[in-house]
């Protein structure tokens, strides 16, 4: 290994260096508008938003992997398809978020909130390029504290206090699990290098149970991020106590995350031990689904509805991860695509209607369609994709996941899959039917919404159609990280 | 290049849908009017295939194909043969008569008109696509509008219920089926969704006798099978009445339909060996659900149940899998489209005007409705079969088919539509005739001349059919040919 800095070096984190300078920038001009607050309110959130676009953009144009990819830094950073790929569902998942956020009164006018967003959006950056083990839990670490932070942000609710504080203390334990495994895995091999790991477990001088015990001690720290059961609980509690903008961040990007993080783990670290892993991940996905989903029957807030709803996903993605191969994978990254659009888009309503009801009960959705036709039908679409029901993204999202498990013989999972499918598909019907039957709360009502978030919630309701129907560019992409996985 | 009349028959809907929903919502006047723009066009564009499609020719017609996801072997695939195209006109005519009927909705009629709408383009859908994939898009399309327009505008009572049962039913089997559909996908080794290449597939045995209950059953649940069948009756009772009409004439033959063409044509090897096991349930359809029509006391529960019966004798045509079987099969699937359709628009004039449904509390209608006794009448001799209207044409040869493979399900079968007269008569003649009610003599008024003009279509269509049965069979028999071949390919 050189020492020397190659152009490649800086290509492969110039995603990264964006989202710093950004927030170095933003709270420069937190710190420039301090007595103007509507300034600060008018212009942070696009600010963010149009930052992460830009980065985006440069990074499609001069930071794209080519070929099968390389490993950058000393070994630290893989600079693959399959990086680029999720650190774009990330930073998308940011730029809405932030554009969200310009909805909710105690976020819009906080500096601080976008440049903890955006670091946070960094951490994720890395854990989806780390090549490296301490790379991992630095970029899990430097993900999930600006979190814990915004979970809690706001300091004078109590239930978003809680909700911060609960997140922390789970985060942390899982972490610590996480980080002996790792331990584990260095004594046992003697390197932290996940594709050198690959070669040294396949050399099988390492006990099986022992394999089986890291490989469930790193699932812990894996689990707490993607939400899944049993390792679910705090999710309930901080999506409902968090702000309503963040908990639609933490349920996608934070999850696609910890999704981006199991496949390059266990698909190349632990690649060829198939047999290890695969039952317990399914496991894991029935426990989840099942959790998940009756667990939400019994709901009456729509933040914690969506809060178990997303317990089941985690569910439903793992199926893709338990099938273990090329198409489960793609499945994988095709449905954190689709879940990205339809959950956000889906918080943004519950964001806005809670800003003017001033509730968060399914109640307070009751005749959404009378009161804004629009509204309603774009909670019709977020729902009826989470639900799975064509012509919406979580249609083909769900079809391929269950593909993935069928192509591998695990008829068993997929039928446990269908019928949670279906109890699914119950409760958010319920919602539809509130939203539509039931008379509304007051009987005419406006929603000024601002621009910003009318801008992102057109392009989430977008996202929703066309992953919905036209499939061919978003199958290219997951295709091109699943390649980029399935190098071996 | 040929106009791409399918596409355009399927996204004639879509669009008027769309159109709809961007509409101000106070603007009735030309909200009903794009939506009965868009039936016309439907219905006008299903005639123009049943005149063009060349029978002597056979096989898929109108064929279109473009790329969708090639990686994953999708193609938006479209054609019709003889057993599609009876039921696409039939969607026409049901979708057309849906609209007229409905043309009062006071609630919100933009969603109403939108929805249904989008029901009619799943339901053309299904019968046009020739890719599984596309068939199965189009199948689970129809989930959300037949959900909530029976929630939303069904019979207050029952409508939360009846409709919740019917969505979670429908989409249990829809799932069901795809699974096997994915077993299909992966078993054939094709790696392709094309409905035309996976009849060629040649799956052995063992694997068309395991997934064959999945997608038959499946997508039969759709088509009313017996034990499954409950949500029908539930689910067309709480609807309103244009999705009533809907539901029973059109979608559940799409049940049956998609039963039929990936179920048997796909693995006929599957077929014949649970052939008996369906020819069992489809017979306790048919006698099952007559008896249950016999004791309802609410008007629409009868045609209910009675729809739940006549799926029955579509599903035994299906499982005697010979040449008349098959061809009654189709003919019954288009007969009781149209039959029930009338039963259900004309329950839902009496209903509006008499604001009941109990059987004991109506009485002499005719006197007040003509057009609708008149009509109701004619359902009731198609229903049991009586010669010179589509019912016998239809009937008869499922009959024929059965008594090849077993005479007994035949004879039981012809039990049950005596019972079907024996019901038909008793609503009859306690609704339209006897004493009317005082109360009732005063509210009840006229049908209006929308409502005529759809008792009118829907009865002549039947009649025609009755005289001239070789106005479908000579489309049919072709379509049956072919599936025949396949049967006999898997031997």
């Amino acid at each position: 290994m050189s020492s020397a800095f190659t152009p490649e070096m800086w290509r492969s984190i110039f995603p990264e260096i964006g989202l710093l300078i950004l927030a170095i920038v933003l709270l420069v001009f937190d710190l420039i508008w301090l007595k103007q607050p509507q300034m600060r309110a008018r212009w942070l959130g696009w600010m963010t938003s149009i930052g992460i676009v830009l980065i985006m953009g440069i990074s499609a144009g001069i930071s794209m992997p080519q070929g099968q990819g390389s490993v950058e830094w000393g070994g630290m950073l893989r600079f693959d398809a399959a990086g680029f790929v999720f650190r774009m569902i990330f930073m998308s998942a940011a730029a809405l978020t932030a554009l969200f956020a310009s909805q909710f009164e105690a976020l819009k006018k906080r500096g601080e909130f976008y440049a903890l967003l955006l670091i946070s959006t960094l951490g994720m950056n890395l854990m989806a390029s780390a090549a490296d083990l301490i790379l991992l839990f630095l970029a899990i670490e430097t993900t999930s504290l600006p979190l814990y932070v915004m979970a809690g942000f706001l300091t004078r609710d109590d239930r978003s206090v809680e909700a911060g504080i609960k997140y922390f203390l789970f985060g942390a334990i899982t972490s610590a699990v996480m980080l002996y495994g790792f331990s584990l895995i260095y004594g046992l091999t003697g390197t932290t290098q996940i594709y050198e790991l690959r070669s040294a477990f396949q050399a099988g001088n390492l006990p099986v149970g022992l394999a089986e015990l890291v490989i469930v001690l790193v699932l812990v720290g894996f689990g707490f991020k993607i939400s899944a059961a049993p390792f679910h609980f705090w999710a309930p509690d901080v999506y409902s106590g968090a702000p309503t903008p963040v908990a639609g961040f933490l349920s996608t990007a934070s999850k696609a995350a910890g999704f981006a993080v199991l496949l390059r783990v266990l698909q190349i670290a632990f690649a060829g031990q198939g047999s290890l892993w695969t039952v317990l991940i399914a496991v894991l996905a029935t426990a989840s689904m099942l959790i998940g989903n009756y667990l939400a029957l019994a709901q009456r807030s729509i933040k914690r509805l969506l809060a178990y709803s997303s317990i089941a996903h985690a569910g439903y993605i793992l199926i893709g991860v338990a099938a273990d191969s090329e198409l489960g994978t793609l499945s994988v990254i095709y449905y954190l695509i689709a879940y990205l659009v339809t959950n956000l888009a889906a918080f943004g309503i519950v964001n806005l209607i809670e800003s003017r009801v001033g509730s968060d009960e399914i109640s307070a959705l009751a005749g959404l369609n009378r009161r804004s036709a629009g509204l309603g039908l774009a909670m019709l679409a977020a729902l009826l994709s989470l639900g799975g029901i064509p012509p919406f993204a979580g249609f083909f999202a769900k079809l391929l996941v269950f593909a993935a498990a069928v192509e591998r013989g695990l008829i068993w999972l997929v039928l446990v899959g269908v019928f949670n499918a279906v109890v699914g598909l119950y409760y958010y019907l319920n919602v539809l039917k509130v939203i539509y039957l039931h008379p509304p709360v007051e009987e005419k009502e406006v929603f000024p919404p601002t621009p910003a978030w009318r801008i992102a919630l057109w392009v989430c309701l977008a996202g929703i159609l066309l992953i919905g129907f036209w499939f061919a560019p978003w199958y290219s992409l997951a295709q091109a990280a699943t390649s980029a996985i399935w190098i071996y | 290049m040929q106009f791409p009349i399918l596409s355009a028959l399927i996204f004639t809907p879509i669009v008027a849908g769309i159109i709809l929903l961007f509409l101000p919502a106070e603007n009735r006047v030309w909200i009903r009017r794009i939506a009965l723009v868009a039936a016309t066009l439907i219905l006008l564009m299903s005639f123009v295939l049943y005149f063009t499609y060349d029978v002597s020719r056979g096989g898929y017609q109108f064929l279109e194909e473009a790329k969708w996801l090639p990686q994953f072997g999708i193609h938006y695939k479209l054609g019709i043969d003889g057993i599609s195209l009876p039921l696409v006109l039939l969607s026409g005519l049901v979708i057309f008569s849906g609209v007229l009927v409905s043309w009062n909705v006071e609630d919100r009629p933009r969603e109403f008109f939108s929805f249904l709408m989008f029901l009619g383009a799943s339901v053309l859908g299904v019968f046009c696509a020739l890719d599984l994939f596309l068939l199965f898009f189009f199948f689970e399309l129809a989930v959300f509008p037949k959900y909530l327009m029976i929630v939303v505008w069904g019979y207050p009572k029952t409508r939360e219920y009846g409709g919740m049962k019917l969505t979670l039913y429908l989409f249990i089997g829809s799932v069901i089926a795809l699974v096997g559909t994915l077993a299909i996908y992966f078993g054939s080794g094709l790696r392709t969704f094309d409905l035309l290449a996976l009849e060629q597939a040649g799956f052995p045995a063992e694997f068309q006798r395991l997934w064959f209950p999945f997608v038959f059953l499946g997508f039969a649940i759709l088509g009313g099978i017996f034990p499954f069948h409950s949500w029908a009756p539930d689910g067309h009772v709480a609807a309103p009445t244009a999705i009533s009409m809907l539901l029973a004439g059109v979608e559940m033959k799409v049940g049956a339909f998609a039963a039929l063409r990936v179920g048997i044509q796909l693995l006929p090897e599957g077929a014949q060996y649970w052939a008996a096991a369906i020819l069992l349930l489809a017979t306790i359809n048919v006698v099952y659900g007559a008896f249950i029509a016999m004791v309802q006391t609410d008007f629409k529960y009868v045609i209910g149940f009675s729809s739940v019966s006549h799926m029955g004798l579509v599903l035994i045509g299906f499982a005697t899998l010979n040449r008349d079987g098959l061809l009654g099969a189709g003919m019954q699937m288009f007969s009781h489209g149209v039959m029930t359709a009338l039963f259900f628009a004309i329950v839902g004039m009496v209903y509006d005007r008499a604001h009941t449904r109990e059987i004991g509390a109506l009485g002499g209608l005719v006197q007040k409705m003509p057009w609708a006794a008149v009509g109701f009448i004619i359902g009731g001799l198609v229903s049991m079969g009586m010669p010179g209207f589509s019912g016998f044409v239809s009937e008869i040869p499922v009959f024929m088919g059965a008594w090849q493979v077993a005479p007994l399900v035949a004879i039981v079968a012809i039990l049950g539509i005596l019972i079907t007269a024996a019901y038909i008569f008793l609503v009859v003649r306690r609704v339209f005739f006897g004493e009317i009610p005082p109360a009732l003599d005063q509210s009840v008024t006229d049908i209006s001349r929308k409502d005529k003009l759809v008792i009118g279509m829907l009865a002549l269509v039947m009649i025609l059919l009755g005289w001239f049965p070789s106005l479908l069979t000579r489309l049919i028999e072709p379509g049956v040919q072919s599936i025949l071949a396949l049967i006999g390919g898997g031997r």
